[in-house]
């Protein structure tokens, strides 16, 4: 009996089996920049840490708006007056922002001014007003800010210095100076890090040797002393702009050695991949081969750890211009106004100079975690 | 493969002492005319003549460094001495500090870093590695000065300086060396803070490695108690890493060092470097920075020697390519 072979009546389909839910079907379609998006979304702690640099960025594009005084405006009556605190009721009795005015008085015995807070002066700030003239980013004129003092007083949030210039006005614009220093400072190595660590990861042999060789000298060499060499060399006569970029370049002299490190490894790994033999088999070129295959790969991980050693730059500056050799006055960073808490007396007499040092543990924080989130998340395929 | 590294080192520092415009006699020549001070002149030629100031560049770095082998590490502008002189002690006091500080640093990190390891993702995991990244990115120096502050309240004894006054320009006794010891606790915890935290995360990362690793789930299925598991296995191979990580921070720890120095003013090579470097007084300078970067040249030599006397893999190697 000749039995006929079975053939199923339903139409074929080769995916059957093998169908993708939405989920996956999206996952495995989505492209590397994607990838590396959900993943560093996953990490809760880098998203929040990156939103606070995105702010802090944010705050130096119009530090003008946000500080109540101009950095450089004197209270000749106000030197070293405490920080005032800011009260919302006065009496029990809801008044809006406010603080209490200062009664300025002589110590008889120290010889000092003293300032008490004068519970009856209740000064309500002023909000969108005009106090100060500046220059908005030193071109357009201008008197705008978010936060004033009430009319005819004044207040100091953190309160002054020496000179009677208020601290939190000086925070603000010091943060513009001490993160882009970082920035400049990040681009700066970044480029001289792609181009070591691309010639000796590319060309290896004697090339890579050298530059290996390089790179080992410099990382076995203390940072803060050979940078305090080098920018006690940089001559008096220039002008406070020069001296900071000066500063960046010096910055960046000491530290691209990290990022050429990383740059080269990854190339050596990269060039033995399979994708990359059969792009060399079909023919295309180096030029084709380096931007189209190998950077996309190691892009990531570069702006990873680029990411990381932005803080070291910060500290570098702080440390700097802490020790006076740094970024020169009226320029004003984190750095130079801790210059003005050196001294163990002043930091006895006058607790709140240190209080530049705030934000430059935030940013340093944030720029930590949020690194080892972009870090973890660039290599998406893990 | 020291010597070279060194060698390079030097010309490295000699180039960066010699970068500022116009050399040191001139400016003393010139502050002494200004003060209306006559200039003796067989002075300033003995100087001149001495470290070769009129000759070419590289005539003056090989005098400078054949003298720096045989002990004579030159002259010292400002202070009118030999080098040698000026420095003193405040070398050893260098070595001395940083020494303590990695026997510090490494008595704190291990524990906490194994602990971390241990207790992943644990309550004591995240509160231990919080305080380790703010002793990351708290500045050393402000450390310092805040702590200057609060050992001044609490204790109300002299912290600035390495050893009480009364010992200053002392010779070496029972009594002056306790005093070090008792002034050295500050300057040691200030600069080991941010190495320390550094080094937990690296232990933890590396001893999280190895604990994921299959013989370490083999000796569990044995029924290795947990401890003797960890202390064999586990702990012996990320002491390697343990080991060769001194290589990143003794240059961590020295640049520390420098700067807790200048604040705290100990007596070591720090504030002087400081001074020397605003005053262009480029053979003191120069040797400051020699001898920072031999400290850690050096530092690194015994962390390889340690290795290969630790692991019989990397000192078999080493015996087969010989």
């Amino acid at each position: 009996m000749n039995k006929e072979h079975y053939v199923s009546e339903a139409p074929f389909d080769p995916q059957s089996i093998e169908r993708m839910t939405a989920g996956q079907e999206q996952y495995y379609m989505a492209s590397r920049r994607r990838l590396i998006w959900w993943k560093l979304k996953r990490h809760k702690l880098a998203v929040w840490c990156g939103a606070i640099l995105f702010m802090m960025y944010g705050t130096t594009l119009i530090s003008e708006w946000i500080a109540p005084y101009y950095y450089q405006t004197r209270h000749t009556g106000h030197i070293y007056s405490p920080p005032q605190q800011l009260h919302l009721f006065h009496e029990g009795e809801f008044m809006g922002p406010f603080v209490y005015g200062n009664d300025t008085r002589l110590n008889m015995e120290t010889l000092g001014r003293e300032y008490v807070p004068n519970l009856e002066k209740v000064e309500k700030l002023r909000f969108f007003c005009s106090g100060d003239s500046y220059k908005f980013w030193g071109i357009v004129s201008s008197d705008f800010h978010f936060i004033c003092p009430a009319e005819g007083s004044t207040m100091f949030l953190l309160g002054t210095d020496r000179l009677g210039r208020d601290l939190f006005s000086r925070i603000t614009y010091g943060a513009r100076i001490s993160l882009l220093i970082g920035l400049g400072g990040i681009t700066v190595s970044l480029f001289l890090g792609l181009l070591l660590g691309g010639l000796a990861g590319y060309y290896g042999g004697w090339v890579d040797s050298v530059i290996q060789r390089l790179t080992e000298i410099i990382r076995s060499f203390p940072e803060l002393p050979l940078w305090m060499a080098l920018s006690a060399i940089l001559p008096v006569t220039w002008s406070p702009l020069l001296i900071f970029f000066g500063i960046t370049v010096i910055l960046a002299l000491l530290d691209w050695t990290g990022l050429a490190r990383s740059v080269r490894s990854k190339l050596l790994a990269l060039r033995e991949e399979d994708y990359c033999t059969a792009a060399r088999l079909m023919g295309a070129r180096p030029g084709r081969i380096i931007k189209r295959h190998l950077l996309p790969g190691f892009a990531s991980h570069i702006i990873a750890s680029a990411t990381l050693s932005i803080p070291g730059m910060i500290l570098g500056e702080t440390a700097l211009s802490f020790l006076g050799l740094g970024l020169r006055p009226p320029i004003t960073s984190w750095g130079v106004l801790l210059n003005e808490a050196q001294n163990i007396n002043v930091v006895a007499l006058y607790p709140w100079l240190i209080l530049p040092v705030v934000p430059v543990v935030i940013i340093i924080l944030a720029f930590n975690f949020f690194g080892d989130g972009l870090r973890d998340a660039a290599d998406p395929y893990k | 493969m020291m010597i070279p590294t060194l060698l390079v080192i030097s010309f490295i520092v000699f180039v960066i002492i010699q970068l500022p415009p116009g050399d040191y006699l001139e400016t003393y020549i010139a502050e002494l005319e200004s003060q209306g001070e006559s200039v003796d002149p067989d002075k300033i030629a003995f100087l001149r003549k001495e470290y070769g100031l009129d000759q070419p560049f590289m005539v003056q770095y090989f005098t400078w460094i054949s003298g720096f082998v045989s002990g004579n590490f030159g002259y010292s502008f400002e202070y009118e001495l030999p080098v040698r002189d000026v420095v003193g002690d405040r070398i050893w006091l260098t070595v001395l500090v940083s020494f303590v500080t990695v026997l510090f640093t490494w008595a704190i990190a291990f524990p906490i870093g194994i602990y971390s390891a241990t207790h992943q993702y644990s309550w004591g995991d995240y509160g231990l590695s919080l305080l380790g990244f703010i002793g990351l990115a708290t500045p050393n120096f402000l450390l310092a000065l805040i702590m200057l502050y609060l050992a001044n309240i609490w204790f109300g004894t002299s912290i600035g300086g390495l050893m009480d006054p009364r010992y200053l320009d002392q010779p070496w006794s029972w009594g002056k060396f306790k005093s070090v010891l008792e002034h050295m606790w500050i300057p040691v915890v200030v600069i080991g803070t941010s190495g320390t935290a550094g080094m937990i995360r690296r232990i933890r990362a590396n001893l999280l490695d190895e604990l994921e690793k299959q013989y370490v789930l083999t000796g569990k299925a044995k029924g290795l108690p947990p401890g003797r598991l960890l202390l064999k296995y586990p702990l012996r191979m990320s002491m390697n890493f343990f080991i060769s990580d001194i290589g990143s921070l003794l240059p961590s720890i020295i640049s520390g060092a420098e700067v807790v120095a200048i604040v705290l003013s100990l007596p070591t090579t720090g504030p002087m470097l400081l001074t020397s470097l605003q005053s262009q007084d480029m053979y003191l300078a120069g040797t400051f920075l020699m001898f920072l970067a031999m400290l850690t040249v050096i530092g690194m030599l015994v962390s390889d020697l340690l290795l290969a006397w630790l692991d019989p893999r990397i000192r078999l190697q080493g015996e087969m390519v010989q």
